[in-house]
């Protein structure tokens, strides 16, 4: 009986210890650092850092290390240190069209400015276990791979040397030419609304579900985005482009009154690009479903950027009928933080409640009971 | 003389001295009519009684417009409150999250204040009313949600059909203003869901 | 890219006082005054993260933070225990980030923050109840969208209730909700105690006490004057009515409290004691009897004396534990000196 037990403070913390021997596991094996996840573990350390709402790779790796590699914990950690966290201010917004590729691809044209730069991607790998990665891999096979990649003449290092100077964004290619819908700020250029700090309420902005989108689930957001593609929702996408790499943050603080570069976030963004009818006033032109998220997190980007175009349908006047398509739904249930303390708190006691409700079903069983007794011998033939 | 000079010191405890005050002002508008007194010891600005200034300190910051009087806005106090609080001092009561009036002053009235919307009707200005005291002046009793039964109040220094405003104001229920009467150290609630008797 | 900077091995990191910074607890107060402005009405706050699970008291822990102080006492309670296991905790955080002063006497508390219980001593003017809530919005079962129960809040709109209430009684002979049941405030708006027993509704009506609500999850705070009149939903020819045992509490011999059903054996055997365990202690210190007192204290399940429950605790009790060495009597004491114990009761208590 874990209720009632008086000793429940020195339980609680016989638990800390207890998960400090479980995350340990055989200390015969060498302690993974944080260091190493943050190196090695990157593409983890990126979701994190997405759903924990917050750029930082060496928290991001030490919220897996300290949570035994559950992400939606290490997120939960993330969150509840930067929900602390003083704010200095906004940065100035980021311009992704000056990015320091390491990837761009994009499914709409064969070749554009810039060209596909494929980068590193697991998308042609055939998944095949590489055993060899049982086994460490020495210096000096490291130091071939590095001479090989640096000497080969055809470009394998995204090195600015090898690409092209500009790399223009595909949905700006199409705008040039009036087919794309174009996005304007709103009027005044307002703060975007945050919704770690003010409370949602609907139909949300897009600012608003957007932000709600780069914290969520990626799994529950994959999801809705293949729901979308499947016919839950009447979109028809192109990646118009994925682009991953370096874009600089600058701050301008308020005594200086000019830009200060505060260093570069990998960022992921993907622009997909949708059709729309067009309406009396408006021709017919493709619309924009956009995903930007930290690190190199395509997965995420991508879905995001399904599901953002899903909830525009309101404004272009399409039906709402399926769960991508409805604000409420996504944003209440992306949050896999919020969700897991909830789905979770199912572990606590609820032995008052369930008393209730064993107290009612026993008296109606008992009621039901008397009742067709007494239907029973008001009528003794029929009972025969 | 600068700025700076003309500001008086805001709390010199801000954590413990705000939640002092809060419980105050949370006693006052959850048991409307009783006597509540802010123990904050600060030296309001001109124009601000203790009660009024401790209790802007406690609830007001960059994200609650506030509405003065014009002489009090051009003031100290307002430089006070800016200074202080971060608040934005706004020119129309209806945008106001928290104001403050002169109870015998003809205006503005308190329907000139935002009573909310039907389904946010917590999006209201909470009024804060500066009169010449609590006790001593014409009764009227209350009813409602904080009170047992009835209660009585006499502040003094309400300007005429005052009593009849807070009435109207009372029949938009669950929308409408709340009204913080204050004077010295000492504040009385007065939310929208009391309902105002008949002076006895 | 955050600011930070890995602390030394030795350095504090320096908490607000009660955990929230001052611009969030202002923020929390504006919530509060205008939910005690407007009884009943949910209002919406910028509820924060926080670093105990959303759904475990984050509504609950962040209004005692924005309201309590150095002259309170905190009293917490789950399931109307104190010494269950996330009351232990929320009561811990409290301890350490506020500093506070903590009881499990209902009636030495200013704050007494609640999951699922009203204590059964009289609230007490001056008192203040600080319900977990994990369900806000008592419209929530019949119509799932937030856009169109604050419609019907706005409206009074609240007919599809009296159907779905009535439904219960067409289908069940009566209104099958036993916890959580809806009530309407001061003549107003409808709703949502949180999942307390129905019994414990009427405690609400009139109650000398602050009662605030808070559902961190959900970003929403309401509240109770002193005084309000809280009726629960009914019908007039099927009138509200509570639960009732058909024999008192098997320790103290109340018969005016809430009891939870205990399994003494797995041959059916069961015992019913007071879900308020500081209520059912202090009636068994002015020397009421139950009729299984006797049994319970021989098995172990009670210890009527400063006892020592090291062994019956098992390893994770250590002898200088202020909590464990302060024990008074508690019932559920997992297992009497020398008995064989339960692995799995054992593993749930870690």
């Amino acid at each position: 009986m874990y209720v009632a037990v008086k000793g429940g403070e020195a339980a609680i913390l016989a638990t800390y210890d207890l998960v400090a021997e479980a995350r340990r596991g055989d200390p015969a094996v060498p302690e993974i650092s944080v260091a190493q996840i943050r190196e090695q573990q990157a593409l983890a350390c990126a979701r994190v850092m997405n759903e924990g709402s917050l750029y930082d790779k060496d928290l991001a790796a030490l919220a897996l290390k300290q949570s035994q590699g559950d992400v939606i914990e290490a997120a939960f950690l993330m969150r509840a240190y930067r929900t602390t966290l003083p704010r200095f201010g906004s940065s100035q917004p980021l311009d992704t069209a000056t990015m320091a590729i390491r990837r761009r691809v994009s499914a709409t044209y064969k070749d554009l400015p810039g060209g596909q730069v494929l980068g590193p991607t697991y998308d042609y790998t055939h998944r095949l276990f590489d055993f060899e990665l049982m086994e460490e891999e020495g210096q000096s096979a490291i130091d071939s791979r590095q001479s090989e990649l640096a000497a080969a003449d055809d470009c394998r290092l995204p090195t600015a040397d090898c690409l092209d100077a500009t790399m223009p964004r595909v949905p700006d290619i199409l705008g040039a030419e009036g087919l794309m819908e174009t996005e304007e700020p709103p009027e005044g250029d307002p703060r975007p609304f945050d919704l770690t700090r003010d409370p949602v309420s609907f139909p949300a902005d897009r600012d608003v579900r957007l932000q709600s989108m780069a914290r969520g689930d990626e799994g529950f957001l994959l999801g809705l985005g293949y729901s979308v593609q499947r016919g839950f929702g009447g979109t028809h996408p192109f990646v118009g482009e994925v682009r991953v790499g370096e874009v600089a943050v600058e701050f301008v603080p308020e005594e200086l009154g000019f830009a200060v570069d505060l260093g570069d976030v990998t960022l992921t963004e993907c622009q997909m690009v949708n059709q729309f009818q067009g309406s009396k006033e408006v021709p017919p032109q493709f619309t924009r479903g956009y995903g930007l998220v930290f690190g190199h997190s395509e997965r995420k980007a991508m879905s995001m950027s399904l599901v953002d175009r899903a909830l525009k349908s309101r404004d272009f006047g399409e039906a709402a009928d399926y769960p991508a398509q409805q604000d409420e739904f996504v944003l209440y249930h992306s949050d896999n933080v919020e969700a897991a303390g909830f789905v979770e708190h199912l572990k606590l006691p609820h032995y008052v409640d369930f008393q209730g409700e064993l107290e009612l079903i026993r008296r109606i069983r008992r009621e039901r009971e008397e009742r067709l007794a007494q239907e029973r011998d008001a009528m003794p033939e029929a009972a025969e | 003389m600068t700025a700076q000079d003309m500001i008086s010191p805001g709390f010199s405890d801000p954590v413990f001295q705000s939640q002092a005050a809060f419980r105050a002002l949370l006693a006052a508008l959850s048991e409307p009519g009783t006597g509540q007194r802010v123990a904050a010891e600060i030296a309001p600005p001109e124009g601000l009684a203790s009660a009024t200034a401790t209790a802007l300190l406690t609830l007001a910051d960059y994200e609650t417009p506030v509405w003065l009087p014009a002489a009090l806005r051009d003031g100290a106090a307002g430089a006070w409150l800016r200074f202080h609080c971060g608040a934005t001092l706004v020119d129309d009561p209806a945008e106001a999250a928290f104001a403050v009036i002169d109870g015998a002053a003809d205006a503005p009235k308190l329907s000139a204040f935002n009573p909310g919307t039907d389904q946010f009707p917590d999006r209201s200005t909470t009024v804060i009313v500066q009169v010449a005291g609590l006790e001593g002046g014409a009764a009227f009793t209350l009813s409602g949600p904080g009170v047992p039964g009835n209660r009585r109040i006499a502040p003094q220094g309400l300007r005429p059909g005052f009593t009849a405003e807070l009435r109207e104001n009372g029949a938009l229920y669950p929308l409408g203003v709340d009204v913080v009467l204050t004077h010295g150290d000492g504040l009385i609630g007065l939310p929208r869901s009391t309902r105002i008797g008949e002076a006895r | 890219m955050t600011l930070h900077q890995m602390p030394a091995e030795d350095a504090k990191p320096a908490y607000n006082y009660a955990y929230l910074d001052e611009q969030t607890k202002r923020m929390i107060r504006r919530a509060l005054l205008k939910a005690v402005a407007v009884p009943g009405y949910q209002v919406p706050f910028g509820s924060r993260e926080m670093p105990l699970a959303r759904g475990w008291g984050t509504g609950g822990i962040q209004i005692t933070a924005a309201i309590i102080g150095p002259a309170d006492t905190l009293k917490v309670i789950d399931q109307g225990a104190d010494d269950t296991t996330n009351a232990v905790s929320i009561r811990k955080f409290f301890e350490r980030t506020a500093n506070a002063r903590t009881s499990e006497a209902t009636e030495e508390a200013t704050i007494i923050q609640t999951r699922h219980r009203i204590p059964e001593a009289p609230l007490k003017p001056g008192q203040v109840m600080v319900y977990q809530v994990p369900m806000p919005e008592p419209l929530r079962r019949l119509e799932p969208r937030e856009a169109e129960t604050r419609k019907m809040h706005a409206w009074a709109e609240y007919g599809l209730m009296q159907v779905k209430l009535y439904e219960d009684i067409a289908r069940y002979g009566e209104i099958t909700k036993t916890y959580d049941y809806p009530v309407l405030v001061n003549d107003r708006y409808v709703m949502a105690p949180s999942p307390i027993p129905k019994f414990d509704n009427p405690k609400m009506h009139m109650s000398p006490s602050l009662q605030l609500f808070g559902a961190g999850r959900e970003k929403r705070i309401y509240a109770l004057p002193p005084y309000t009149s809280v009726k629960s939903l009914d019908f007039e020819d099927h009138p509200f009515r509570i639960q009732s045992w058909s024999q008192p509490c098997g320790l103290c011999g109340a018969a005016d409290s809430y009891l939870d059903e205990v399994v003494i054996d797995d041959r059916g055997g069961r015992m019913f004691v007071c879900s308020d365990s500081h209520y059912c202690e202090t009636r068994r210190a002015q020397g009421h009897r139950g009729t299984m007192l006797g049994d319970a204290a021989a098995s172990g399940l009670v210890q009527p004396s400063s006892p020592h429950p090291e062994e019956a605790a098992g390893a994770a009790v250590s002898k200088d534990d202020p909590v464990v060495s302060g024990a008074s009597t508690s019932i559920l004491r997992d297992a009497p000196d020398g008995a064989p114990q339960d692995e799995g009761s054992r593993e749930q208590r870690m």
